[in-house]
């Protein structure tokens, strides 16, 4: 079997079992539930439904796309039969689902997930149309293989900005009606919990539009010779987005302004675990350390609660930092020799010990114990009580852009050169006279220092701490960030807070299942796109210039790897 | 001598070193302090101590997932504690029917040994889903890549069974004949503690034959020393790592069925602190080392039962016993510091090939 061609059952019994079993787990594990009261298009597509079609229409255009040297016919046959299999795993769960009572073991596998399934009918004809999706699905999905390709990548980018829109609809809903000029512009767009259908098409039109205005110059400016971004071009977009981080928060009310000040916390640990993991390839899992660290010395120093000292929240910045940093020195020392694997769980031992040492009686006097420390001191500026989160966001981006700047600028300086030479080969690095111990010390301390501001702005911005709020799962957080955004760039980790921080926290509902989606997220980045959603160009080259080396991007190129269609 | 000693010592070693001796002066101090103050029975010694082995065959038989694996992949099975979550989440409902219909009153032995199965069973499914689809295609890529997946499968699964089975603790059957205690050699013993301590070394003694005697095992070890050797002399190095996954899960099954016993409930979220000390375990008895697996299992037991009460409290430390998980990690970090071969170990931890 392993030397003959996959017939088409085969393929297709496969291709439908991995998407069926997909979308079943999907619906047991309560997503599709959950999303269902997600309206995309009202009264059209919900998320939860949205879901289940991805499901078919992937599974069923990779069967598809492994007939595309045979025929069309079979390629048509695979599609509609893999989506039929979808659609019959969905039917029989609906059947299994109301004969018998499954909801004593599956929490989720309740009434309204068989309603949405079966499309509101009553079991049998709901399986029937089910059946019938599926088959629908599978074809269309195949049928779309044959467009030509820029038709293609303009469906998609169509369909993902509409579904972006009716995602964040209620939330835009109340932006856009804040301004008077355009507030009739949201009656029309919006209705119910999503957007309207005309709405939904002028969004449509919108974006082809876009998409097409940009291929358009593309080409052009292809078949120009690839002119280097001017210094002056580069300065004015720098200027234009200064600007506008400057003038968005107000504009977008308290609740978005609250959302960039989680963001903003989660891009300051990310640029300091960047240093760490992304610049010189040492795996840290118990980052939340130095953000606790950070978070407790500030707590200490400023709370009248414990009555250790009371400083103003400036005075005691500069102590937490300082304490941090020598905690990452601290850490880092006894795992200097470690390597990879046993370095990651070293410091997932590092982290989860300092929550502890926080919430035992044995320190309560100096970190408040289980009870965590109050009163924590504001920042202020001149007489002004930073206490808002508009004015704290304007001191987290001040916090993030000097970062940043820091990060950009190690990462081109002769140390950042030899992180990364130790992050490829630490054997060569030491050959070539780099000081391995001085180096992996500074990174663990330039992290350990972000990640101790970011602490001290959130013990200031909350006013108190508590010992679970530094569980081991913000360090998966950060990692998981900094890998979906690119590890090592530093764009990379403001595209991964922005995703994985940002959305989730406007998509509400999303919040349960949000360590699932993550923890899928980390396995397929490996899989099919290790360097990440925007890496550094310089890492993009690497990743396109051999495709011997394993580090870059081509090693999950398995045969019969799925991707979403170019 | 003495030169040749300090000659190659850093100021770095030389700090972890004082470090050290402070942590077992301390250790030994608080020892003594408690000893001397007998504060404590020779009988609350005694169960402390018949807890830590209960706790600690536990600890192994996961363990004995880690070492396994590692020995042949070389990679730290991150996922390995979700494995073991798996495995008696599921059989727990499978106990609860059983339960219900009154036959594991009935027949405890064979009920028992039904939910058994089906918790090795489905830890041992899980344990192949994660290396086929997120071990195997990386099989090549640098170590950080399948530990990264590794992490993400870990808290996939946790998540997905969170959404399956809900987020609350579900509590397993007790059962009349593992209730009461009986007494060994003047040491009282519970019964479930027996049970666990029995079956966890029947599961050893089985696992350490197989690798020591059967075919499987011998090509396992072959893989293990040198994998494109063994693959030249015929062994189809593929079904040997399968092979070495699906015993890790069946191990961690079996582990979960007796963790289930002894703390009567499931959740979860049970996997990741045993899953930590397993690993611990694993690394202290010598990682890729399958009697170092057992024997770091049993001593990380007894360690962390009998720790708090012996040298914590004799340190006058509060409340103790809340420090027990501090305790073992803070075990690990150090065994990997200073003896990172672990007891029975010959493999490193700091960089080698």
């Amino acid at each position: 079997m392993r030397n003959k061609p996959a017939t088409l059952l085969q393929t297709s019994l496969r291709f439908g079992l991995i998407g069926g079993g997909a979308a079943v787990l999907f619906s047991l594990v309560g997503m599709v539930e959950v999303f269902g009261q997600r309206t995309i298009i009202s009264g059209v597509v919900s998320m939860g439904e949205a879901f289940l079609a991805v499901a078919m229409l992937h599974s069923a255009s990779a069967a598809a796309r492994q007939f595309s040297t045979v025929s069309s016919r079979a390629m048509l046959t695979a599609g509609s039969l893999t989506g039929a299999l979808v659609g019959a795993m969905l039917a029989a769960l609906v059947l299994l689902g109301t004969s018998i009572n499954i909801r004593d073991v599956f929490v989720n596998a309740s009434p309204p997930l068989f309603a949405l399934l079966s499309f509101g009918q009553s079991p049998v004809p709901g399986m029937l149309l089910l059946l019938l999706a599926g088959t629908l699905m599978g074809l269309a999905s195949t049928a779309f293989l044959f467009l030509p390709p820029p038709v293609r990548s303009t469906t998609v980018f169509v369909l993902l900005v509409v579904g972006v829109f009716g995602l964040l609809a209620d939330l835009l809903r109340i932006i856009i009606s804040q301004w008077t000029y355009i507030a009739p512009a949201a009656e029309w767009m919006f209705s119910g919990k999503g957007i309207s259908i005309p709405g939904a098409l002028a969004i449509a039109a919108l974006a082809t539009g876009l998409d097409v205005y940009g291929n358009q110059r593309r080409s052009k400016a292809s078949t120009l010779a690839v002119l280097p971004v001017t210094a002056r071009q580069k300065t004015m977009r720098t200027g234009a987005l200064m600007a506008l981080l400057l003038i968005l928060p107000p504009l977008l009310g308290t609740y978005v302004s609250e959302v960039l000040d989680q963001v903003g916390l989660y891009i300051l640990m990310g640029f300091g675990l960047n240093v760490v993991v992304g610049f010189a390839g040492l795996l840290d899992l118990g980052y939340v350390g130095f953000f606790a660290i950070g978070a407790y010395v500030m707590g200490m120093l400023t709370s009248p609660e414990l009555g250790l000292a009371s400083f103003s929240w400036w005075a005691a910045l500069p102590i937490a930092i300082g304490v941090t940093v020598l905690a990452g020195i601290v850490l880092g020392v006894p795992v200097l020799n470690m390597r990879g694997d046993y370095l990651a769980i070293v410091t997932l031992g590092f982290g989860e010990i300092i929550r502890l040492l926080a919430l035992s009686d044995a320190l309560r006097p100096w970190t408040g114990g289980s009870q965590g420390i109050q009163l924590i001191a504001k920042p202020m500026v001149g007489t002004m009580v930073l206490d808002d989160q508009l004015k704290l966001y304007y001191l987290i981006l001040a916090g993030c852009l000097l970062a940043g700047f820091i990060s950009s600028r190690l990462r081109d300086s002769r140390l950042g050169r030899a992180w990364m030479a130790m992050r490829e080969d630490e054997d060569v690095a030491q050959a070539i006279g780099i000081n391995l111990v001085a180096s992996k010390l500074f990174a663990f301390s330039v992290g350990a220092a972000f990640g101790g501001l970011s602490g001290a702005i959130f013990a200031a911005k909350l006013g108190a701490i508590y010992p679970n709020s530094f569980g081991l799962l913000v360090s998966i957080n950060v990692l998981a960030l900094l890998i979906i955004g690119g590890m090592g760039s530093i764009r990379g980790v403001i595209v991964g807070a922005l995703v994985l921080v940002g959305l989730p926290e406007l998509l509400r509902e999303f919040a349960e299942f949000r360590l699932l989606v993550y923890g899928a997220l980390l396995v397929m980045m490996m899989l099919y796109r290790p360097q990440g959603l925007w890496p550094e160009d310089a890492r993009k080259l690497e990743a396109h210039e051999d495709a011997d080396d394993a580090a870059d991007g081509k090693t999950g190129a398995a045969p019969g790897r799925l991707t979403a269609p170019a | 001598m003495l030169n040749k000693l300090f000659g190659r010592m850093t100021l770095a070693d030389a700090a972890m070193y004082t470090v050290g001796l402070a942590l077992t002066g301390a250790i030994v101090a608080g020892s003594v302090a408690t000893l001397s103050s007998g504060k404590y029975t020779l009988a609350q010694w005694q169960d402390l101590l018949i807890f830590g082995l209960a706790q600690g065959s536990i600890y192994a038989l996961i363990a004995l997932g880690y070492t396994l694996v590692y020995g042949v992949l070389r990679m730290i099975n991150f996922a390995h504690s979700e494995v073991f979550m798996s495995g008696p989440y599921t059989a727990y409902f499978f106990a609860r029917y059983l339960f219900n219909i009154g036959f594991l009153e009935a027949q405890p032995v064979a009920g028992l040994l039904i939910v058994s199965a089906i918790s090795m069973f489905t830890s041992m499914a899980i344990a192949l889903t994660v290396e086929r689809i997120a071990y195997r295609p990386l099989r090549k890529a640098p170590r950080l890549v399948p530990l990264i997946t590794a992490i993400g499968a870990s808290f996939f699964l946790q998540y997905t069974f969170r959404g399956l089975y809900g987020s609350g603790i579900d509590r397993y059957p007790e059962l009349a004949i593992l209730k009461g205690s009986f007494t060994v050699l003047g040491v009282r013993v519970l019964t479930t503690q027996a049970l666990v301590i029995v079956a966890a070394a029947l599961a050893m003694g089985l696992l350490y034959a197989f690798v020591m005697l059967s075919k499987t095992g011998k090509a396992m070890r072959a893989v293990s020393e040198d994998k494109e050797t063994a693959q030249l002399m015929g062994i189809d190095v593929d079904r040997i790592i399968t092979t070495t996954f699906a015993l890790g899960g069946a191990l961690a099954g079996a582990a979960g069925v007796l963790y289930a016993i002894i703390f009567g409930q499931v959740q979860f979220y049970m996997g990741f602190v045993p899953g930590i000390k397993a690993f611990t375990s694993a690394v202290l008895g010598g990682i890729g080392n399958v009697p170092g697996a057992m024997v770091g299992g049993l001593f990380l037991g007894v360690f962390e039962s009998v720790g708090p009460s012996l040298f914590l409290d004799g340190l006058g430390i509060p409340a103790p016993n809340q420090l027990k998980d501090a305790i073992a990690f803070t075990m690990l970090v150090f065994v990997l510091i200073f003896r990172p071969s672990g007891i029975l170990g010959e493999r490193l931890a700091t960089k080698k090939a």
